[in-house]
């Protein structure tokens, strides 16, 4: 049976095929500082990191030379990669959806991410309600299936949302062509947070049914299993720890509303997303132990992200949050290592703390931090190859390795492009 | 009372008789499907049934002969997935899922009324438990009716016979194999009553992310059918132990959507892009329920064809190639993606045939010969078979639901439906000569009136597509 298992680990384990050394680079490697030496991939894993390695007799040999290596970025906001709409906005709370079952693999938002680095993306369902649906971290191995993209072993999550979105009571339910519908509730910030308190309270209620039945089947009894809820199920698991709570939002008193409500159901806020006040209240959501995920400077889209400044993911760093900086958006996605960039100059970041916004810190956000976000010996080989310094506008991706494997290649992109256009203008000169 | 049922009964019987005629077609190619071609032979049809074929066999005295020098007679066409039969239906059922390429995000738009399409104004839903879109008892067998003005039309391009479906709604309601007859009481028309719940994940008259109610977004359809079989399961535990011991036990509520899915023996999903049929495979296999696919349109990728057989599921193909819009943007460049679909899509069966997946063709609102014959021709020139096109049409459906005993091939015993053609079926300038359903001898109308094409919802004959 033992050996069962350990077969099927193997089986599920990300190996990648190939053995490469990386080269003459010089390795930013978050965790451990920057030096110049090689980079052993083996088996999908980091082997080894230094200045001088063991390269393996059969070992590909990657030449980096006068280039620089980071970990792969990951954005802790991204809604790329699903089919058929991100919010489930008809109800005020839609935990019973999950981002899951509907991963669109073939979406060329993949492709172009991992053309800028991005080698995992936590999917997060939209922010048109309070509590929103299941998401899931996906790493962008572009050619995989669906399946072949989750984030294996990586706890799933939950969106929350709060402020202006979830109250756009302005919603006319049955679209714009029926006004006349009853809007959806809630219309106020109140409103939001009572819903969110509702939907605890219901799930209270529900988890008791649950745990009485659970026991009495411990026991051997058999008694009729309660009705199971795909809605309360996945708050459930918020309260049982197995879910982490990602929020957005934008304004201070509800964030701390946000934190006292958590607190008062006993569950954490994982992060908190957006949050471009969280420089108000950075202390605050330290001593929650709420990671928080922002925007290096892009605000003022709407009143609640007015009160911004660029120095916010700085000033929360500095109060003890784990901070990352994240895209919400396809485009964004494929230079978040510029947005990193401005960290240093807003705040005066160490590179290496800069660049730990998209790399480690998302990491540790997404409790996947023992897998990837550094180079370390015994993590996952997603790297980044970039040709100049990372963290500058001119950087350009070279090469993408996900679990030991090149998923991206800028020299076979570039070359391969006239052969495929050739074979589209085929296909466009066929049609008539 | 037992009497006059056994007096309308013979009535019935007598008026059945007078029209069905024995009818020996003699020295016609016979193309059987299930065996070999007999160049020259005879099919006796009596009572609805098919008496006899071969070669060497006499046409009975009593037996209206046809002189079937220069014919040939294939089984009656069946159309695996259609809503003829039902007056007022869209005439396609849409296999839109949610999401990119061609005619992937089609929704149907809203039809006259009908006992199929029951859209009264119903405030939207608030989740699952609303049941929202679900019809799951609405029995296809139950509403059918030879009124429709489609059934002449399809009669006349060659099917005898249809998988007719509720197709409004998530849980739009249960199939049912058909004859296509004119003049008869539905229940007549009805082969096999329960062929299985029609699922889809769009809905008639739109709605979006941001209002119009329960679900609006794929995730949503997919939670909710989720929650359904859930649900359906603890019910039927419920009920279970309520019927072995009612006393001291609060009653479990009749749940008419429930009871609906329950007795559904299988279902249909919609899924055309390779992404969709791998999720709608795998979805399938969550719920435990035997799937049929329906769409299709990227079979033509090998690995799509692939994943069927892996999962060992059928999948019915729309007739409908994806085609460039008549009134497309010419400056549009459109996507490598739907240049390749649109080019590849019509070999797809070829590709299924090569993979060793049962499929099957549905008309999804084609119901002029000329069409057909042109969508088939599409599929042969790309190095499918002629045998293996009439068998999609024809044995395949049959197999795929389980009435292959009955239909599907020119076999003794099996019923008579045969369509009787000048020239090979497929061919442009072939003439149906005659049709023969349940063992009754139509003659093609002279001159069809044309549907409305795709999306149509009624009987317009004075609307060109």
């Amino acid at each position: 049976m033992k050996r069962l298992l350990l077969a099927a680990l193997l089986v599920l384990a990300p190996l990648g095929a190939e053995t490469y050394v990386i080269r003459n680079a010089t390795i930013m490697t978050v965790a451990k500082g920057t030096l110049k030496g090689s980079i052993v991939v083996k088996g999908g894993k980091i082997a080894d990191v230094g200045a001088t390695v063991m390269e393996p007799a059969d070992a590909k040999i990657i030449d980096a030379a006068g280039q620089y290596v980071i970990p792969g970025i990951i954005d802790c906001h991204s809604h790329i990669a699903a089919d058929g709409g991100i919010n489930e906005g008809s109800v005020s709370v839609s935990s019973m959806v999950d981002i899951q079952d509907v991963i669109n693999p073939e979406d060329i938002a993949i492709y172009r991410a991992l053309a800028g680095g991005v080698t995992t993306a936590n999917i997060l369902h939209g922010s048109a309600n309070a509590i929103g649906g299941k998401t899931l971290p996906l790493k962008m191995r572009w050619g995989k299936d669906a399946q072949g993209l989750i984030f294996e072993g990586a706890t799933p999550g939950i969106k929350f949302a709060l402020g202006e979105n979830p109250k756009r009571a302005g919603n006319p339910a049955g679209g714009r062509g029926a006004p006349t519908v009853p809007a959806r509730y809630p219309a106020t910030r109140m409103g939001v947070e009572d819903t969110i308190r509702e939907a605890f309270n219901e799930t209270k209620v529900y988890k008791a049914e649950w745990d009485a039945y659970d026991a009495k089947a411990a026991k051997g009894e058999h008694p009729i299993p309660p009705r199971k809820d795909l809605k309360l199920e996945a708050l459930k698991e918020v309260l049982e720890g197995r879910r982490y709570v990602h929020v957005h939002c934008y304004r201070a008193d509800e964030i701390l509303m946000m934190l006292r409500v958590a607190d008062e159901f006993g569950f954490k806020i994982r992060t908190l997303q957006h949050v471009l006040e969280g420089y108000k209240v950075a202390r605050e959501i330290a001593a929650h132990g709420a990671g928080a995920s922002t925007f290096s400077d892009w605000w003022s889209y709407k009143v609640e992200a007015f009160d911004a400044i660029p120095y916010n993911a700085a000033i929360m760093q500095k109060k003890g949050v784990v901070v990352s900086l994240n895209s919400d958006d396809a485009e964004l996605m494929r230079h978040l290592n510029s947005e990193a960039g401005k960290a240093m100059k807003y705040g005066g970041l160490s590179e290496t703390e800069a660049l730990a916004m998209v790399t480690l810190n998302p990491a540790k956000q997404l409790g996947i931090d023992n897998r990837v976000g550094s180079i370390e010996v015994g993590k996952d080989a997603d790297l980044v190859v970039y040709d100049k310094f990372p963290l500058s506008d001119y950087a350009k991706v070279q090469k993408v390795l996900i679990d030991g494997n090149i998923y991206f290649d800028r020299d076979n992109e570039v070359s391969g492009r006239a052969a495929r256009q050739a074979e589209k203008q085929k296909l466009i000169d066929k049609r008539q | 009372m037992k009497k006059t049922v056994t007096a309308l009964l013979l009535g019935c019987a007598f008026a059945a008789a007078q029209q069905r005629p024995a009818v020996a077609i003699r020295n016609a190619k016979i193309v059987t499907v299930s065996g070999p071609v007999i160049s020259k032979g005879t099919v006796v049809v009596r009572d609805g049934l098919i008496e006899v074929v071969g070669e060497n066999v006499a046409a009975p005295a009593d037996a209206m002969v046809v002189d079937g020098e220069g014919l040939t007679v294939y089984p009656g066409l069946i159309d695996a997935l259609s809503t003829w039969g039902q007056p007022g239906a869209p005439a396609a059922p849409a296999a839109a899922t949610a999401g990119r390429g061609g005619r992937g995000a089609t929704t149907t738009p809203p039809a006259t009324p009908s006992p199929l399409a029951a859209t009264a104004a119903v405030p939207p839903a608030r989740g699952p438990e609303d049941r929202p879109f679900t019809t799951s008892w609405l029995k296809m067998a139950d509403e059918v009716s030879a009124a429709d003005p489609r059934i002449e039309r399809a009669r006349s391009a060659g099917f005898t016979t249809a998988a007719s479906f509720p197709t409004r709604g998530i849980f739009a309601g249960q199939g049912a194999i058909i004859d296509l007859l004119s003049d008869v009481q539905p229940g007549v028309m009805v082969l096999a009553p329960s062929l299985g719940q029609y699922i889809s994940v769009t809905r008639a008259g739109g709605g979006g992310g941001m209002g119009g109610g329960f679900p609006g977004s794929l995730m949503g359809y997919i939670a909710y059918i989720r929650q359904i079989y859930l649900d359906a399961a603890h019910y039927q535990l419920v009920k279970d132990a309520y019927a072995k011991d009612p006393r001291g036990m609060e009653r479990p509520a009749y749940d008419r959507a429930l009871e609906g899915v329950l007795e559904s023996k299988r279902i249909l999903l919609p899924a055309n892009r390779r992404v969709e049929i791998d999720r709608m495979l795998r979805f399938a296999a969550e719920l435990k329920q035997p799937a049929i696919l329906y769409g299709g349109r990227e079979t033509f990728r090998p690995e799509a064809a692939a994943l069927l057989k892996k999962y060992n599921a059928p999948v019915l193909l729309s007739m409908r190639w994806p085609e460039r819009p008549r009134d497309a943007d010419p400056e549009e460049v459109e996507s490598m993606r739907t240049l390749e679909t649109r080019d590849k899509a019509a070999s797809a069966p070829m590709v299924l045939e090569s993979a060793g997946v049962k499929y099957a063709f549905y008309s999804d609102g084609l119901d002029q010969a000329r069409d057909l014959q042109r969508a088939v021709k599409k599929a042969i020139d790309r190095g499918l078979p002629r045998e293996a096109a009439l068998r999609a049409l024809t044995l395949s459906p049959a197999e795929i639901y389980g009435v292959a005993d009955r239909v599907g091939s020119i076999e003794k015993g099996k019923i008579g439906n045969l369509v009787v053609t000048r020239g090979e079926i497929f061919d442009d300038r072939t003439k149906v000569e005659m049709i023969l359903v349940d063992g009754r001898k139509y003659a093609p109308a002279a001159n069809p009136a044309p549907t409305g094409g795709r999306g149509a919802t009624t009987d317009d004959p004075g609307v060109n597509p």
